[in-house]
C-alpha cells in the first residue's frame, strides 16, 4: 500500500475535512493522563502521549450500552415487547490509537464475531469504524508489546500507520477503509521513496527501546490442570484486592453483564462491563460461588489470557503488551511475572524443591 | 526509613524461628518504581525478601480481615489504627496478632511525582530526607516532605498506636497541622459548587471498586451495590448511581475512617476519594471528640449512647 505524506500544517485542516463524515475519538489530556474522548469540531487529537489511561475499547464497546427497550404499561399494545434501542452505526474514526490497542481488538473479534455466536452491537460499531494508529516512537518501560504478538508499528489491526517523522507524518494506508479516510481529508500527496525506508529506521528504534518482555513459547505445551493445581496461586494472588482496574483498563477483557432497570412503566435492556475479578461474576442463585476465593479469581483471569485462550484459538495470548494493568494496578500485581512464572512451571521440579 | 528493614527482618525472622507466628504480613519489593507488593512469609529465610521504604502505603490491616492464623503483621501508624478498628469490630483477635509498629514519616505519592515530569519516571530510590527520581536523560533530587501522599502530610498519628515489637524508636508527631483546610474549603462553597465540585470529582470513576477494595473497613460479605434482592443501586455508568456508591461508601466509614489513603491510592483513575470520608472524619472528632482507631477500649461513637451526645433529637 501507498505511503501518503502529511505535512504537520496540514494535519488540522485534514482533521476538520473528515469530521462531518465520520464521528471522531482521539486522545485528549485531561488533568492528569489522557484517555480517548469524542472529539469536537475543530478540536485535534493530542499525540503528546505515552498511552492512554484506559485503552479505547469503550470506543466500540462502551462501558454501560443500552440494547433494548420496553414499556410495562399494559394500556400499550406492545408492552413487554422488547425493541431494539436506537443506534448510531454511522462511520467513526479513531485518531491517533496505539498499535497494541488496535491489535486488541482482533483479539476480541474472536469471541464476538465466533463462527456459531455474532455479537451484532459489537460488531456492527467495529466496522463502522476506521482506525488510524498512531506508531509508538516512545514506548514506556512496561510495554511488552513485541513479546505479545503485537508491536510498537504493528499493523495488525489498523486502517492506517500513522507515522511522526519529527517534520512530518507519513501515513501508510493499510486497508480500503484507510484509504479512503486519507482521500476524504484531503491528504494526497504520495511520500518519495525515502518515506519507506525511514518509517523502518524508526520502527526499528522504537523495537530496540521495549525494556520488557514475556516468554510465552511454553503455555501452549503445559497441562492445564497442573498449572491450574500450581502451588504459586497462592502467592500470587496474596495481594490481590478483587477491583476491577486490571480488567477495566484493559484492551482485550470483553465480560460483560446484562440488567434490565425500570423506571416508572418503562425499562431498558443494557449491558456493562463485567470483571472475572468480583465475586458477582460467577455467584450462583443457590448462593453457592464456583470461583469464591480472590485465589480462584485471579487464577482464572490469567489462566484464561494465558492458557485457555492460547488453547482455544491457536493464535498467542490474550494479551497485547501494553502494560496498563501492570502500571495502574494498586497493589503491583504484574502479569509479566506471571506468565513468566507459569511459561517456565515444572510441576515435578516444584514438588522437589518443597521437599 | 530505610533503615527500618533490618529490624523488620530480625523481628519476622525470629517470630517465624519461636513458632510465636504461622506467616509474617509485609511487603516485598515491587516490579514498578514507587510500587511495593504486599505479601506473606512463612518461614524465617523467607524474610529476606520483605521490604520497607516510603512506598509501603498500602493498608495491611486489609488483608488481616477474618484470618486464623497467628500473623505477625507490620504496622504504620494508619495501619496499626486499622488493626484497632478490625479488633473493635471482631474482624480479628487481638491474641491472634503480633504487631510490628513502625513509626512513619510519611509514604510518597507516586502520581504526583510522576506528573511532575514529562517524560517517564522509570527508577525512584530514597536517600534519608531526598527522593531521587530518574528516567531517560534526567534526574532529580528532591525533597521527601513535598512529595508525600497528601493525608501523610497532615498525619497526627504517625506512630503506631498499638503494637507488641517496634522496628526503630518512635518519631515525632507533627504539630499545628491543620487537619482539615481542604473540607473546610468544600464547607463553604455554595450548593450550586458544591455539586459541580462533586460532579467533577466522579466524573471519571469506573466503578471498579478499588477504592472499596483497598479499604480495611469494607469488609461486608456483600456490599450494597452488589445486592440484587433488593437491588439499592443500578449497575450503569448513570452518575446518580456512581455518586450513591461513593455517598454511601462513605457514611459506612463514618467514625471509623483513619485517613490512610488507600482508597485515594488505589484509584486507576486519580479520584480523591477521601474527600467524602474526611468530612465525616472531621464531623465525628468535632461532634464526639473521636479519633479512629486509637485504643481497644473506647467504643465507636456511632454503636455507643451518651446523655452528653450531641444533637438534641435524639434526647
Amino acid at each position: 500500500m501507498k505511503v501518503i505524506k502529511i505535512e504537520k500544517k496540514d494535519w488540522a485542516g485534514g482533521i476538520g475535512k473528515i469530521q462531518d463524515g465520520y464521528r471522531l475519538f482521539g486522545p485528549v489530556r485531561g488533568e492528569n493522563f489522557h484517555d480517548f474522548k469524542a472529539l469536537e469540531k475543530g478540536e485535534s487529537p493530542d499525540l503528546n502521549f505515552q498511552n492512554t489511561r484506559l485503552s479505547p475499547k469503550s470506543v466500540v464497546y462502551p462501558q454501560t450500552e443500552v440494547l433494548f427497550e420496553y414499556s410495562l404499561d399494559e394500556k400499550e399494545v406492545d408492552h413487554h415487547v422488547m425493541k431494539d434501542a436506537v443506534k448510531d452505526y454511522s462511520p467513526k474514526a479513531v485518531l491517533g490509537i496505539r498499535p497494541c490497542d488496535a491489535a486488541a481488538f482482533l483479539l476480541v473479534k474472536r469471541n464476538f464475531d465466533a463462527p456459531d455466536y455474532k455479537d451484532p452491537y459489537w460488531l456492527k460499531s467495529y466496522d463502522a469504524t476506521t482506525f488510524i494508529g498512531a506508531a509508538c516512537n516512545n514506548p514506556c518501560s512496561t510495554c511488552f508489546c513485541t513479546t505479545a504478538g503485537s508491536g510498537p508499528f504493528c499493523e495488525e489491526g489498523l486502517d492506517i500507520l500513522l507515522v511522526d517523522a519529527t517534520d512530518c507524518y507519513y501515513a501508510k494506508a493499510i486497508t480500503a477503509k484507510g484509504e479512503n479516510l486519507l482521500k476524504n481529508a484531503g491528504w494526497n500527496t504520495e511520500a518519495d521513496g525515502g518515506a519507506a525506508e525511514k518509517i523502518e529506521t524508526l520502527k526499528k528504534e522504537a523495537e530496540a527501546k521495549i525494556s520488557s518482555s514475556v516468554a510465552s513459547n511454553q503455555l501452549k505445551s503445559k497441562s492445564t490442570n497442573e498449572l491450574y493445581e500450581a502451588s504459586f496461586w497462592e502467592d500470587v494472588s496474596f495481594a490481590c484486592i478483587n477491583c476491577g482496574t486490571c480488567t477495566y483498563l484493559c484492551p482485550t477483557c470483553w465480560c460483560f453483564d446484562i440488567q434490565d432497570e425500570n423506571s416508572g412503566s418503562s425499562g431498558i435492556r443494557m449491558r456493562n462491563w463485567d470483571s472475572c475479578m468480583f465475586p458477582l461474576f460467577t455467584i450462583h442463585g443457590t448462593g453457592h460461588n464456583p470461583r469464591g476465593t480472590k485465589l480462584h479469581r485471579v487464577r482464572q483471569r490469567f489462566m484464561h489470557k494465558l492458557k485457555y485462550y492460547v488453547d482455544k484459538y491457536d493464535n498467542g495470548i490474550q494479551c497485547v503488551g501494553c502494560g496498563r494493568c501492570v502500571r495502574a494496578c494498586p497493589v503491583n500485581i504484574d502479569i509479566r511475572r506471571v506468565c513468566d512464572m507459569m511459561n517456565s512451571y515444572d510441576s515435578k521440579a516444584c514438588a522437589c524443591s518443597e521437599k | 526509613m530505610l533503615g527500618y528493614i533490618d529490624k523488620i527482618k530480625e523481628i519476622s525472622k525470629r517470630l517465624l524461628d519461636e513458632g510465636k507466628v504461622d506467616m509474617i504480613i509485609g511487603f516485598k519489593k515491587g516490579t514498578m518504581p514507587m510500587m511495593n507488593e504486599p505479601c506473606f512469609v512463612k518461614t524465617p529465610d523467607e524474610a529476606s525478601k520483605l521490604v520497607w521504604d516510603s512506598n509501603c502505603g498500602i493498608n495491611l490491616a486489609n488483608y488481616l480481615t477474618d484470618r486464623k492464623e497467628k500473623i505477625g503483621v507490620i504496622a504504620k501508624g494508619c495501619d496499626s489504627r486499622n488493626i484497632v478498628t478490625h479488633i473493635i469490630e471482631n474482624k480479628i483477635k487481638r491474641e491472634n496478632l503480633v504487631i510490628i509498629g513502625v513509626p512513619c514519616k510519611g509514604m510518597i505519592d507516586r502520581r504526583k511525582i510522576s506528573a511532575m515530569f514529562d517524560a517517564e519516571v522509570r527508577q525512584v530510590s530514597e536517600e534519608g530526607d531526598a527522593i531521587i527520581v530518574k528516567g531517560n536523560g534526567f534526574e532529580e533530587k528532591l525533597k521527601k516532605s513535598d512529595l508525600l501522599q497528601d493525608n501523610c502530610s497532615t498525619c497526627i498519628h504517625r506512630n503506631p498506636a498499638l503494637y507488641d515489637e517496634l522496628a526503630a524508636p518512635l518519631v515525632e508527631e507533627q504539630k499545628d497541622i491543620d487537619k482539615y483546610a481542604d473540607v473546610r474549603k468544600i464547607e463553604t462553597m455554595q450548593p450550586s459548587e458544591k455539586w459541580d465540585y462533586f460532579d467533577n470529582l466522579l466524573s471519571g470513576c469506573l466503578r471498579c471498586y478499588a477504592c472499596r477494595n483497598a479499604c480495611p473497613l469494607c469488609y461486608c460479605p456483600t456490599c450494597f451495590v452488589d445486592e440484587a434482592n433488593p437491588q439499592w443501586v443500578g449497575k450503569s455508568q448513570d452518575e446518580t448511581d456512581i455518586r450513591t456508591f461513593h455517598f454511601l461508601r462513605a457514611y459506612h466509614c463514618a467514625g471509623r475512617c483513619t485517613d490512610c489513603g488507600a482508597c485515594e491510592r488505589a484509584c486507576p483513575v486519580g479520584i480523591n476519594v477521601r474527600a467524602f470520608t474526611k468530612k465525616l472524619e472531621k464531623d465525628c472528632f468535632e461532634m464526639f471528640g473521636w479519633e479512629a482507631g486509637i485504643s481497644i477500649e473506647k467504643r465507636p461513637p456511632l454503636d455507643t449512647f451518651k446523655p452528653d451526645d450531641p444533637g438534641k433529637f435524639i434526647k
